[in-house]
Formats: structure tokens, C-alpha cells, sequence
């Protein structure tokens, strides 16, 4: 076998669907139907995991450390709370898209300025647009309702078919369709030749450049997407909780967001939807414990997990399901995160 | 015109201060390479130490500043030991992680030790209040400033350019390998450096709980503007951040003067265009790696 036609071999049976992947989003619907009492925990879990997922495309995939990306997320929830309460766009879907589509804009415009520089200049323009932002949210307060935030967004049926109910049903069972659909997408980017060609370039932008991947452009496109992702995840956040403030700017936002996709793991999608879920439980333990000082906690999981090494935590957590699969399958193990410093 | 004059003084008291807070993170982030988000954390320790050894156990301002330098110091070089040597290595990602979650650890065990709210440090009478020199009102405690951290300037300018250790740490900088097979203990070197921008940080927190405002969440509050310094002024010399803090200082203070509508908007953009224009920072080059 010659070794392209091995790559392709390779990077086919890497795109293709595990039973695994299956079960997982199995997993997700059924526990829409098992916890009907726990549903805005549930959506705000999904939401955070598609917001995870966009910086993963970013982070994982092409290796651009963002300290700012709730910037995009910030800016889709402003979209989708300005276009709803001036009932510009009444429909949810179409705002969604228009909200992720502004935020698009904006990371395409942004993304020159990333591309640019290395590693510590990209955290400083990353971190400086978010902050930009939020200083202009606030100083525009007319348009954006200042610290006080956009309030009272109503949001009408989905399609003018589905009402909303106010148990989060629908807000949970629309947001799971959003997440799903996105996924999907976001699947079959990174598993196509332009996936592998980002990897590449995360791996070693200076080879990648010189087999003749064009670095700049692959970089510029995956940024926006990622910019579109968040800007979905901000849309999502102001339709289902009905409010938009300025804290969705917040630094905070986005170190927390560093945070679900450091536990979840890089480079391989799933780790945004599973560290959402870990880091939401996490939050709601420690805030249990005290509420006030719940940061403390999450700041001492962060330092602790850079302490072990991201790469041995994610080790010892296969280790069992490895073990089990070695037995059973009697095969080596395929439960693996493809991780590697970004 | 005088308002102008006593404008550009609060600037450079306020550049002035910027730099003492932030010079340590020009060594580390700018030199030694490592991403430091959690510089601020070491200021706000040194401020709070002040604080409570003047409020609360009657020592004169003065004495409880250099206590402020040693805590924040010994803090840092506990820390560097203990946590940040493992890191010096890491990739970006994993410095940038550690050190916000030791951000957020600082800022919660401050607000629980000490409570939310912005402190106050008592000011011996002497520094408070405003003299006037032909019309420019120069406030007492700004003159202080400028006086303690010029000073502070010289000298670190001194012994990095004249002393053996000076010249040791340069080395240690430039290359790390050939300096250590010169025999220079460079880890040594570098704890030392780590641990006496600490306690400048501390000294600088000290120092700016009465212009900056001290309360626990000052690490956040003023990480964008120790990294501005840090990237604007490029780490060649100690004279690029020096400059760099001027510059933001007096632009700050004017900008608030004149734009007060404006807020923070003009920092933020003067930052991004200058990266953009130049990203190894206005003055100078990076580190060689």
C-alpha cells in the first residue's frame, strides 16, 4: 500500500461514525426525556458545550489560544436580543442564523489582526477585542440597555409553529436540534481534507506552508467559522434565558470557557459537550459548598490539572474503559483523545 | 494650560506606577518567555499587606511599604519553587491556564479573607492634599510616586546594565544553555528575578491602592494593562516598558480628562493598532526564542 492511499485509508476510518458517537447523542436525547424538571440546567449545559465546540475548532484544531472569544459570543447575543426586541427578525431559526452571521462578520474582520504574530500577540489582540467590545457595549447604552442589559426579549414560536413553554422544554429540545445540526457540520469540516490541512498547520505551520497549504486563508476561514459557532452560542444564550447584558462580554466567559475545554479535552470535538457537562456539575457542587467563593475552586482545578498534565489526566481517565475494551474486544484500545499542546 | 500641566503630571504619576506594577512582568513574559496572568495577584498581595499592617496594626506608611516588597517576594519565590519552575517549559495554553486559575484562587481567598469591598489605606498627613507650583496643582502623594519610582527606575537600569548580576541574567536570557555551561546557575537567577518583580509588583500595589483602587478583584481588573505595557513596550531593555508606561499613563488619564465618554475604548485600540503595526511591541525585539 502506498503511503498516500494510507493516509486516505486512515482518515477515512477516522471520519467514520463509531458506535460510540451514536450511543453518546442517544445519551444526550434521553436525558431530555429522563430529568423533565431540570430542563434550563440541561440547555445551559448544551449551550456552553456548542460555545466549547467553536473554540475548539480554533484551539484544537488550528492551535490559535484565544483569550477573547467570548467577543463572538457577546456579539450574536446582542444580535439576537436587539433583532427580537425591535421585531426585526420574529423567528427564532432566522435570527439565530442572522445573530451568527453578524458575529461572522465580526470574526472575519478580526481575523487578520489574529493571524498576525505569534502566540502572546494573539492572546493580547483576542483578549483587547473582547474588552473593546464590552467598553463599547457599555458606552452605547442606549442601543444596548448599559449595564442594565437588553431586557424583556420575548421569544415567538419556533418556525410560528412551536410555542415556547416556560418549563425549557422547547428552549432544551431546540437547542439540542441547534447543537446537533452544528456538530454535524463541524464534524464533517474537520474530518475533510481541509480539517487535516489545519491540522497541519497546527503541527507545524512553517512544513504546512511549505507542502503548499495556504496557511494565512486556512486560518482566516477557520476562524470565522469558529466566530459563527460562538455567535450561534450567544444567540442561543439570550433566546432561551430571554436576557442580554454586558457580562456575556466578560473575561470571565471566556477563561471559563479555556476551562470546559481544558477538562473535555482538545482536537477531537466531543470534548467541549463533555467537559460542559463536567464543568457545569463542578460549579453547581462548589457553588453548593459556598456560594460565594465557588471560584476559588474552579481556579485550584484549573491549576491542578495543568500541574498533572493534560495529557496524563486524560490517560488515567481512559485507563479503565481502555482495559475493558482490551478484554472484551480483544483488540488494543481505541478509546483515545488525539491530544496535543495547542 | 495648567490643567493641562497638572493632567500630564497625574499621567506620569500614574505611568510611573504602571511601571513599578508591571517591570516584573516584563522579565518573565517579555524574557523568560512565560505568560504570567497572575502578575496583578502579586500587586494586590502586596497592597493588602500594606493595608492591614497600617489600618489595622498602626504602622507608619513608610515602614509598612517595604514590607509590602519583602511579602509579595517571598510569596513569589515560594510560588516560583513550588509551581511556576515546572511550567517554564509548558506550551502557552498550559501558562496561561495555571496562571488564571491561580488568578481566580487569589481573587476568591482575598474577597473571603478580606470581603469585596474596595480598602482604603490611611495616609500619614503629610501626603495628603495639593500644593500649587505657578498654578499647576501638584498633589503630595503623586510627587511621592514619581520621586520613589523614578528612583526605582535608576536603579534597576543600574544594576541591570552595571552589575555582575545584571549581566548574569542577561545571559541567562539570551540563552539559557551556553550561559549555564558558563557556570551561571540560571534557575537561580531566574527564581531570584521572579521573586524581585513580585515584590516590585507588591510595592507597586501598595502604592496604588489610593490611585487605582485596591479590592480583590484588582488582578483582573488590571491584567490589560500590565500586558499592555509588557507587549507595547517590547522587553529588549527596561526602557522600552518604562516608556510604554508613560505613554499609557499619561493617555489614560488624558483620555479620561477629555473623552470621558470614551472610557477605556482609546487604551484598548491604541493597543490593537500597535500590535498590528508592530508585534514585537514599539520598542525594541523579543526574546531571541
Amino acid at each position: 500500500m502506498s503511503a498516500s492511499s494510507d493516509v486516505g485509508y486512515h482518515a477515512q476510518r477516522q471520519a467514520r461514525w463509531h458506535y460510540g458517537e451514536v450511543a453518546f447523542w442517544l445519551v444526550v436525547l434521553a436525558c431530555g426525556f429522563a430529568f423533565p424538571t431540570r430542563y434550563l440546567i440541561m440547555t445551559d449545559i448544551l449551550r456552553l458545550a456548542l460555545f466549547a465546540m467553536s473554540l475548539d475548532l480554533i484551539l484544537g484544531y488550528a492551535g490559535i489560544v484565544s483569550l477573547g472569544h467570548a467577543a463572538f459570543f457577546g456579539v450574536g447575543a446582542y444580535a439576537a436580543g436587539l433583532l427580537a426586541l425591535h421585531g426585526i427578525i420574529n423567528e427564532p431559526v432566522l435570527a439565530l442564523i442572522a445573530a451568527g452571521l453578524a458575529a461572522m462578520v465580526l470574526g472575519f474582520a478580526t481575523s487578520f489582526l489574529v493571524i498576525r504574530g505569534v502566540d502572546l500577540t494573539r492572546l493580547m489582540v483576542t483578549l483587547g477585542i473582547a474588552l473593546l467590545l464590552e467598553a463599547l457595549a457599555e458606552r452605547f447604552s442606549n442601543i444596548t440597555g448599559g449595564t442594565d442589559g437588553l431586557q424583556g426579549i420575548e421569544m415567538q414560536p419556533i418556525f410560528g409553529e412551536i410555542p415556547v413553554d416556560m418549563f425549557g422544554k422547547t428552549g432544551f429540545f431546540y437547542s439540542l436540534a441547534v447543537l446537533f445540526l452544528l456538530f454535524l457540520f463541524a464534524r464533517r469540516v474537520v474530518h475533510s481534507p481541509f480539517g487535516l490541512s489545519l491540522r497541519a498547520i497546527k503541527n507545524n505551520p512553517l512544513r504546512a506552508a511549505a507542502i503548499g497549504i495556504p496557511v494565512n486563508r486556512r486560518l482566516i476561514a477557520i476562524y470565522t467559522l469558529a466566530a459563527f459557532y460562538a455567535g450561534i452560542a450567544g444567540a442561543l444564550f439570550t433566546q432561551t434565558t430571554a436576557i442580554a447584558s454586558l457580562d456575556v462580554f466578560a473575561f470571565e466567559r471566556s477563561a471559563d470557557l479555556m476551562l470546559v475545554l481544558v477538562i473535555g479535552g482538545t482536537g477531537y470535538l466531543y470534548g467541549g459537550l463533555v467537559g460542559a457537562v463536567i464543568f457545569r456539575m463542578l460549579q453547581e457542587v462548589f457553588s453548593t459548598i459556598t456560594p460565594q467563593y465557588w471560584q476559588f475552586w474552579i481556579g485550584l482545578v484549573l491549576v491542578v490539572i495543568v500541574l498533572v498534565g493534560r495529557q496524563r489526566l486524560h490517560r488515567w481517565v481512559l485507563y479503565v474503559p481502555n482495559l475493558v475494551i482490551k478484554q472484551v474486544a480483544g483488540r488494543k484500545a481505541v478509546v483515545a483523545v488525539p491530544e496535543s499542546d495547542a | 494650560m495648567t490643567s493641562i500641566l497638572t493632567n500630564l503630571f497625574d499621567g506620569v504619576a500614574y505611568g510611573m506606577l504602571l511601571f513599578v506594577l508591571a517591570c516584573g512582568l516584563a522579565v518573565t513574559l517579555g524574557l523568560m518567555n512565560f505568560v504570567n496572568l497572575a502578575h496583578g495577584a502579586f500587586a494586590m498581595a502586596g497592597g493588602y499587606v500594606c493595608m492591614v499592617l497600617v489600618n489595622r496594626m498602626g504602622w507608619p506608611f513608610f515602614a509598612a511599604l517595604p514590607l509590602a516588597f519583602v511579602s509579595s517576594a517571598a510569596i513569589g519565590i515560594v510560588l516560583e519553587r513550588m509551581l511556576y519552575r515546572h511550567l517554564y517549559a509548558r506550551s502557552h495554553l498550559d501558562q496561561v491556564l495555571f496562571t488564571i486559575g491561580l488568578t481566580f484562587m487569589s481573587v476568591a481567598a482575598v474577597d473571603y479573607i478580606q470581603g469585596s469591598s474596595r480598602v482604603f489605606i490611611n495616609l500619614p498627613a503629610a501626603l495628603q492634599g495639593q500644593f500649587d507650583v505657578f498654578g499647576v496643582g501638584i498633589g503630595r502623594y503623586r510627587l511621592m510616586i514619581i520621586v520613589i519610582c523614578g528612583l526605582l527606575t535608576i536603579g534597576l537600569q543600574m544594576v541591570l546594565a552595571k552589575t555582575r548580576f545584571g549581566s548574569r541574567l542577561r545571559a541567562a536570557v539570551d540563552d539559557p544553555r551556553a550561559a549555564s555551561g558558563l557556570g551561571i546557575n540560571v534557575p537561580q537567577v531566574f527564581a531570584f528575578t521572579f521573586a524581585f518583580g513580585c515584590g516590585l509588583a507588591g510595592l507597586g500595589g501598595a502604592l496604588s491602592a489610593e490611585i487605582l483602587g485596591l479590592d480583590p478583584y484588582f488582578p483582573l481588573k488590571f491584567m490589560i494593562y500590565f500586558l499592555i505595557v509588557v507587549t507595547v513596550g517590547g522587553s529588549s531593555s527596561i526602557t522600552g516598558p518604562f516608556l510604554a508606561s508613560l505613554l499609557l499613563g499619561i493617555g489614560d488619564v488624558a483620555g479620561k480628562y477629555y473623552v470621558p465618554k470614551m472610557g477605556p475604548f482609546v487604551i484598548y485600540t491604541m493597543m490593537i493598532v500597535i500590535l498590528i503595526w508592530r508585534p514585537n511591541g514599539l520598542f525594541g525585539r523579543t526574546a531571541a526564542r
